[in-house]
C-alpha cells in the first residue's frame, strides 16, 4: 500500500513517546489542576493519538485523499460533539430531571 | 478501510458523547464510579495495548524489507499481547461482578467498602467508605446514577473489548498466511490493513483509559 518505510527508529521513539504519555497522563491524573484536569488529560490522549495516526498508522506518508478522509472523520466528529453538547448546555431546563428513576433500586 | 475506520470513529464518538453528558450532569456518582476501577489494571492494560501496537507496526515493517520469519514473530506478539489485554479485561469485570457493580438489581455502591474482599487494603477501604458515604450525603440517588457509569463502562469497554476479538481472528488468519510466506514487500496490503484496524482500536483505549479511569482521582 504505502511505498514509503517507516524505520525501526521512528517506531521505537513513537512508542517510547506513547509510553511517556501515558505516565504523566496518570501522574497528572492525581495532581489537582482544578478544572484543568480533564484537558490536561484529554489533550494528551490526542497526543497520543495523533502519533499513532500520523507514524503507526502512516497517515504522514500516506496520499492526499487518505489524508483528506482522516480530516473529514475528525471534521465530523466535531460537528457532532459540538452540536450536540451545545445543544444540551444551552437548554432551559436541568438534564438532571430527566434522570432514570426506573433504574433506581438499592 | 480508512472509509471504515471513518465510520468506526463516528460510531465510539457517539458513545463518547453519551458518556460526557452524563458525566457532566452526574459528576458525584461518576467519580465514585470511575474511583472503583483498578488503575495498576487499566495502567498495565494500556501499556500492554500499546506495546502491541508497536509489534503490529514492527509486523508491517518487517513485511514491507521482506523479513518473512519477523513477520509471523511480530504477529504472534501481537496476538499474545491482544490476548493478555483481554485476559485482564476479564479479571476486571470479574472484580465487579463481586463487588456488586453490575447495573441491575443486586447494584449497590456501598457493598464493597462494607464487605471487604480478602486481599483489601484496610486503610483504603476506610477512606474508601468515607468518600462513598459523602457521595450518597451529596446525591442520595447516587445508586441510580452509579449505575449509569457502569453501563456505560461496561458497554464502551465490552464493545472496545469485542473490536480485540474481531482483530485477534483477523491477526490468527494473518499468521496462517504469513507461515505460507504470503507476505512480501510486493504483496503486504493485508498486513498493513489489519494493523490500520489494531492501531484504532489502540486510539479508542487511549481515549478510554483516561476518561474511565482517571476522570476523578485527585481528591
Amino acid at each position: 500500500m504505502s511505498e514509503h518505510i517507516v524505520s525501526r527508529k521512528i517506531y521505537l521513539a513513537i512508542f517510547a513517546a506513547l509510553m511517556a504519555g501515558t505516565g504523566i497522563t496518570v501522574w497528572a491524573a492525581f495532581q489537582n489542576f482544578g478544572p484543568f484536569n480533564i484537558v490536561i488529560a484529554l489533550g494528551i490522549a490526542t497526543i497520543k493519538a495523533t502519533l499513532v495516526v500520523l507514524y503507526f498508522m502512516h497517515a504522514r506518508y500516506s496520499p492526499g485523499r487518505t489524508q483528506l478522509v482522516i480530516v473529514c472523520s475528525v471534521f465530523w466528529l466535531a460537528i457532532m460533539l459540538a452540536l450536540t453538547l451545545a445543544d444540551y448546555d444551552t437548554r432551559s431546563h436541568d438534564i438532571t430531571l430527566a434522570a432514570p428513576r426506573v433504574f433506581y433500586c438499592v | 478501510m480508512w472509509i471504515f475506520l471513518v465510520t468506526e470513529v463516528l460510531f465510539f464518538g457517539g458513545l463518547f458523547l453519551t458518556y460526557t453528558i452524563n458525566r457532566s450532569a452526574f459528576s458525584t456518582a461518576f467519580g465514585i464510579g470511575s474511583n472503583t476501577l483498578d488503575i495498576t489494571l487499566g495502567a498495565g492494560n494500556t501499556v500492554v495495548l500499546i506495546m502491541s501496537s508497536l509489534t503490529m507496526a514492527m509486523s508491517v515493517w518487517s513485511a514491507q524489507v521482506g523479513k518473512k520469519k519477523l513477520v509471523s514473530i511480530f504477529l504472534i506478539a501481537t496476538l499474545g499481547l491482544g490476548t493478555v489485554f483481554l485476559g485482564v479485561k476479564a479479571i476486571e469485570y470479574k472484580q465487579k461482578f463481586d463487588h456488586h457493580l453490575i447495573p441491575g438489581h443486586g447494584f449497590d455502591m456501598k457493598y464493597h467498602p462494607t464487605h471487604p474482599m480478602p486481599g483489601d487494603d484496610p486503610k483504603e477501604l476506610a477512606l474508601e467508605k468515607k468518600e462513598v458515604e459523602e457521595a450518597f450525603a451529596h446525591d442520595p440517588d447516587i445508586n441510580a446514577h452509579g449505575q449509569l457509569y457502569f453501563s456505560l463502562y461496561f458497554g464502551m469497554t465490552g464493545l472496545h473489548a469485542l473490536h480485540m476479538i474481531v482483530g485477534v481472528g483477523l491477526l490468527i488468519w494473518l499468521i496462517k498466511g504469513s507461515f505460507a510466506g504470503r507476505f512480501t514487500p510486493q504483496y503486504n496490503t493485508p498486513v498493513e490493513v489489519v494493523g490500520l484496524y489494531w492501531h484504532f482500536v489502540d486510539i479508542v483505549w487511549i481515549y478510554l483509559f483516561p476518561l474511565l479511569y482517571l476522570i476523578d482521582r485527585h481528591r
